[in-house]
């Protein structure tokens, strides 16, 4: 007798966000085999804003849907439409807005137009909405592959480089070894559980005691692995300085972004509404990545010279304190580490775009000395730096205090004194990497500096950067400022969280 | 209508930020109409939300607008909100009027300067910050309008930064008012711990909970706060050098508005005031005797605008008086009759340092009356208003405080009007040396001056200013509840903690005529001494042109060995402990820093390596947990 596969029921509005992304990226494929080949690469790229708020307004209406009606599940219980993964999707979809226009100048001067990076993007960018919203390891695995793979790919876009090309292979194999791992994990939970859905584990655990937890422990230690790898967490860290520095300046933003954002919606989803039963067991290996990596995160940027690498390590730091949030394991925690990622994702996409600007004035080289009188060259764009550095140095009036603020008043309320007060001395090495490029720019050009000629000329700069980055800033300063609708959603998020 | 009062502070921050952004292309003098139309413009809205609110009954003119929540912590949670209800509508009301005419008389005074557009970016920005400070709901917001107003005032009194007095005068004001502003945060600190909360309505519905100790604690530190603000001993001798400014900003932020931000901070949290009792004595006997050893300097002064620096600290002096004396309503009558009459005689001030070619000694003046008649005129009203000669505005409402003060104890009341007769002398000096006398500069020759009345840009709000310096006593006339509108219109805010003892008729008349009197018998011996004397070195003693050796003592015993300490530290502390200690951690940090990452070797093997320790290392750590 033949068993006849039962194909689940599925709602089509549930998973909309994603399917415009997809559908989005399959219209682009389409256009670029009809239309010839001298087609203004800058359509492609409006039209992936385009995508991308058509994804924005569906995320939208599906948060008015979940606000009012409270969060469910569909396709056969695997995707979790809740107030979490509605706000990753409302920051994927933003970030694809705002990303693009990052990219198109840098594509066109580089000659690598055409519409490989915005396909690329959108897949990726529905990979990390997944990441947030799935309710089932194994589409947590898939998403992770769909995020991942396009951002390989990405890394290694610019192919007349050889450091593009590094950082693609890196990345790569380090990102497939670090799967392997993960996948490994999800087969010693399944044995252990015998289910692969979020929310069964998390039932299974709650009934049953295990008298023997050496498998489940086992999955769960590899699988944190997967995702600290994924979140560049101290010791998994070691691939992000090398391809942040290697990958195109006008992407990088965007990669760092998305990566950030995918990696930690599954991880919170995960190892919150899977695994609390254990928190014991995983909370101190969470507290000894996030101390690591903020600690180490901050020294080691001390000493780069390359702004690029700077940056990395500076996520390094970050990814630090967003980790605080799962450390506190409380819905307060969840909300300030999602206030931190919306924070973090507009600081260092205008960042990233900020530096390719400047990285191309001076042959791509992203060295510090790069910015070494910008303060009178383009004082408007040194401004604009300066108000990204400090936000990352958590400087009031941006999204970068009340980011840190809420983080580790977080852990604080959950009395977990030691790491608040490591996350706040690790920020004030912080500000002493952040500060030197705000000083930099605007000293004076010393006569015997030999680096870089000073170009007197102001940086040219399109319309399609200052939009972005007038975008990044005015969300950076405005929900610094009038943080509450931005807090408020976070809250409710992890209020809904399910 | 009340809705609309967020335009209020908004439409000085348009100003500002447009300024900001392209005064050098909006140009001169553009940008100064365009700042003065904003100012202009928040004063009309104020006037109509005043009037909605005026049309209310008493008990229900108290607007809380919350916009949103700015910070919340623990269980604090601070909202960004505007409270609007009759004190802080008359502030609002006379910070936007005044500041209208003293923006257009800006335009005038300024028509010159390189730093046009600059000065009228700092001028919106002071506003904005008054307003905030006024206009907040919470201690919090009124904590940053209040160092809005002091970054303005530094940028301000350094306007002319080039010259060296400037900028060090620029300075000391901020170190003055840093001292200051820590007792405020300390008394921030102090709410927050105990009523966990720093909005004004919750914090006076909790007072009840707190002990005696922390009441006074509180309302001395504010007052610390207020006096460096308000320019009190010991902190006074910021406010003198502050007159380095142009003069449009000593008759603005150094007379008329931001010197008073400590008195209404003071009224502002009256219900804690009125709590602590002991606390009201302290303020009211530093306020008196602020009030007189500054009348006794401005006794010696020979800069006009010294004199009048010093006789603002003086009035301030008097306004902390009704504070302690916990007569408030008093306290902002003196302030709005003292803005009118005081940045009349500072825009007086500046026209005849404008007419003399920038000269400022009154030694130098004289017989200007007969070139500059519309100066010497309203000049003239101010030195009448602040004498407190009947009817003008300064009668009226010094004699309000020193009824209140006589309340509290007959020695506030003795000190209060001594230095009264000092007041009415001390600009009656001024007066003459500057308006009559003999000329004593020259209108021929290489240093040929023709000093004339300005344009009708600074003679307007001369005008303006001088009729309400006659007038302004009708605000608040002490005959009865239907013509002491002020105090009518205050009373729900600072009736509670009023602590006056209804004068009765004769009471009035008593003091009515000693006020009187003591104001004429001033002003009648400066004419006797001054009329035709230009030098009394008597009467000038070097005691008192060095403001009681103040400064210089606060110079030698605080500033000077700061100093050496601070070149102590940076020799031996610094260099040899601090920087061994620093050096050392950053010397860990740069070889930790360079040692790790020396681990970054670029080799996908090693990064792959790493990844396979940290494994080995989490999952022994979950078996070892899991107990096998």
């Amino acid at each position: 007798m033949l068993s006849v596969i039962t194909l689940p029921t599925i709602n089509y509005t549930a998973i909309l966000p994603e399917l415009i992304l997809l559908g989005g990226m399959l219209v682009l494929l389409a256009l670029v085999s009809v239309i010839p080949k001298d087609f203004a690469s800058t359509t492609y790229a409006s039209l992936t804003q385009c995508i991308g708020t058509a994804s924005l307004v569906s995320s939208l209406i599906l948060w008015h849907d979940v606000a009012r009606n409270g969060a469910f599940q569909a396709v056969a219980q695997i995707v979790n439409v809740d107030g979490f993964s509605v706000f990753i999707m409302v920051l994927v979809s933003s970030i694809l807005v705002v990303a693009p226009a990052f990219a198109v100048d840098y594509l066109k001067d580089e000659k690598i137009a055409g519409v490989e990076y915005y396909i690329l993007a959108l897949v990726s960018g529905a990979g990390a909405i997944l990441m947030g919203a799935s309710n089932d390891l194994i589409l947590i695995f898939l998403a992770l592959e769909i995020l991942s793979i396009p951002l390989y790919v990405i890394a290694g876009l610019n192919y007349r480089r050889e450091a593009s090309g590094e950082a693609a292979i890196k990345y790569f194999l380090l990102g497939a070894f670090s799967s392997a791992i993960f996948l490994y994990g999800i087969a010693l939970v399944y044995g252990a559980t015998g289910s692969t859905n979020l929310a069964s584990i998390s039932a299974f655990l709650a009934r049953n005691n295990i008298v023997t937890p050496g498998t489940l422990y086992a999955g769960a230690a590899l699988m944190l692995v997967g995702f600290a790898f994924k979140i560049a967490a101290i010791p998994f860290h070691m691939w992000s300085p090398d391809v942040y520095e290697g990958s195109p300046d006008g992407v990088v933003g965007f990669m760092a972004a998305i990566a950030k954002v995918g990696g930690f919606a599954a991880f919170l989803r995960v190892f919150v509404s899977a695994l609390p039963t254990i928190s014991s067991i995983w909370e101190p290996v969470v507290w000894v990545l996030a101390v690591l990596s903020l600690v180490i995160g901050a020294i080691v940027a001390l000493s780069q010279q390359n702004i690029k690498r700077l940056f990395a390590y500076s996520s390094i730091n970050h990814a630090g304190f967003i980790l605080l949030g799962l450390v506190a394991m409380s819905s307060r925690g969840i909300a300030s580490s999602l206030y931190y990622l919306f924070a973090y994702s507009f600081v260092v996409l205008g960042s990233f775009g900020v530096i390719a600007v400047v990285a191309k004035t001076h042959s791509g080289s992203a060295d510090i000395n790069s910015f070494r009188g910008l303060g009178r060259r383009s004082p408007v764009l040194a401004v604009i730096f300066a108000i990204f550095l400090l936000a990352q140095a958590g400087a009031p009036f941006t999204t970068g205090f009340l980011a840190k603020f809420y983080v580790v008043s977080a852990v604080i309320e959950t009395h977990s004194y030691a790491i608040a007060v490591i996350a706040m001395l690790s920020a004030a090495v912080g500000v002493a990497f952040y500060l030197r490029g705000v000083l930099v720019m605007f000293s004076g050009l010393e006569s015997s500096d030999s680096i870089g000629s000073p170009v007197e000329n102001p940086i040219p700069m399109s319309r399609w950067i200052w939009s972005a980055l007038t975008t990044c800033v005015l969300v950076t300063v405005v929900f610094g400022v009038w943080p509450s609708p931005l807090l408020d959603f976070a809250k409710s998020a992890s209020l809904l969280f399910r | 209508m009340i809705q609309l009062a967020y335009l209020i502070p908004l439409f000085p921050l348009v100003g500002f930020l447009i300024l900001a952004l392209f005064g050098r292309k909006i140009g001169n003098p553009r940008a100064g109409w365009l700042a003065t139309l904003m100012v202009f413009a928040s004063f009309i809205v104020t006037m109509i939300v005043f009037a909605q609110v005026a049309g209310q009954p008493a008990g229900g003119r108290l607007h809380v607008e919350n916009w949103f929540t700015w910070l919340s912590f623990g269980s604090v949670s601070i909202d960004a909100g505007i409270q609007i209800d009759p004190l802080s509508l008359t502030m609002a009301s006379f910070v936007t009027g005044i500041s209208s005419l003293i923006h257009l008389y800006s335009i005038g005074y300024m028509e010159h300067d390189e730093g046009f557009s600059k000065f009228f970016v700092y001028l919106n920005l002071f506003v904005f910050s008054m307003l905030m400070l006024v206009l907040g709901e919470n201690l919090l917001i009124t904590f940053l309008g209040w160092e809005g107003v002091g970054v303005c005032s530094y940028f301000l009194i350094s306007f002319w930064f080039t010259r060296d007095s400037a900028a060090t005068a620029g300075k000391k004001a901020m170190i003055y008012n840093r001292v200051g502003d820590a007792g405020f945060l300390v008394a921030l600190f102090l709410l927050i711990e105990r009523t966990h909360s720093l909005t004004y309505t919750v914090i006076f519905s909790r007072l009840s909970t707190l002990s005696k100790g922390d009441l006074i604690a509180i309302s001395l530190l504010l007052f610390v706060g207020a006096a460096g603000k308000s320019a009190q001993l010991p902190f006074f001798p910021w406010l003198a050098d502050a007159m380095e400014g142009p003069t449009p900003v000593s008759a603005l932020i150094h007379a008329a508005t931001m010197v008073t931000a400590g008195v209404y901070l003071m009224c502002r949290v009256n219900p804690i005031l009125h709590l602590a009792p002991d606390a009201g004595h302290v303020i009211a006997w530093i306020g008196v005797a602020t009030a007189f050893i500054a009348a006794t300097i401005g006794c010696a002064q020979t800069d006009i605008k010294k004199v009048l620096a010093y006789s603002t600290v003086s009035q301030l002096g008097y306004m902390f008086l009704a504070v302690g004396c916990g007569a408030y309503d008093a306290a902002i009558f003196l302030m709005l009759t003292h803005a009118f009459y005081k940045a009349l005689l500072f825009l007086g001030s500046g026209s005849v340092i404008h007419a003399m070619d920038d000269e400022q000694d009154i030694k130098k003046m004289g017989a200007l009356r007969k070139v500059m008649p519309l100066t010497s005129l309203t000049f003239f009203v101010g030195w009448l208003s602040i004498a407190g000669v009947p009817p003008f505005s300064g009668f009226w409402a010094k004699g309000d405080v020193l009824s209140n003060a006589w309340v509290v104890s007959p020695a506030l009341w003795v000190v209060a009007a001594f230095t009264a007769i000092l007041t009415a002398y001390y600009m009656g000096r001024q007066y003459l040396l500057v308006f009559l006398g003999d000329r004593r500069w020259s209108s021929d020759g290489e240093s040929a001056l023709h000093p004339h009345d300005a344009t009708w840009k600074m003679s307007a709000p001369l005008i303006v200013l001088a009729i309400f310096a006659a007038f302004g006593g009708l605000l608040n006339l002490p005959f009865g509840s239907h013509v002491n509108f002020l105090e009518t219109w205050l009373n729900p805010v600072v009736g509670h903690s009023l602590l006056r003892n209804t004068d009765s008729a004769l009471q009035l008349w008593i003091f009515g005529i000693a006020d009187a009197v003591f104001a004429v018998v001033g002003a009648l011996i400066a004419v006797s001494l001054w009329r035709d004397a230009v030098n009394r070195p008597r009467l000038e003693p070097r005691f008192l042109t060095m403001a009681w050796f103040i400064d210089a003592s606060i110079d030698r015993l605080v500033a000077r060995p700061s100093i050496a300490l601070a070149a102590l530290s940076s020799t031996v502390i610094e260099s040899e402990v601090l920087d061994g200690a620093v050096n050392g951690v950053a010397g860990a940090f740069k070889v930790s820093s360079s040692r790790l990452r020396r681990m970054q070797t670029g080799y996908v093997r090693t990064y792959a390596l790493m990844i396979v320790v940290g494994l080995v290392l989490i999952v022994s750590y979950f078996l070892i947990r899991s107990g096998l």
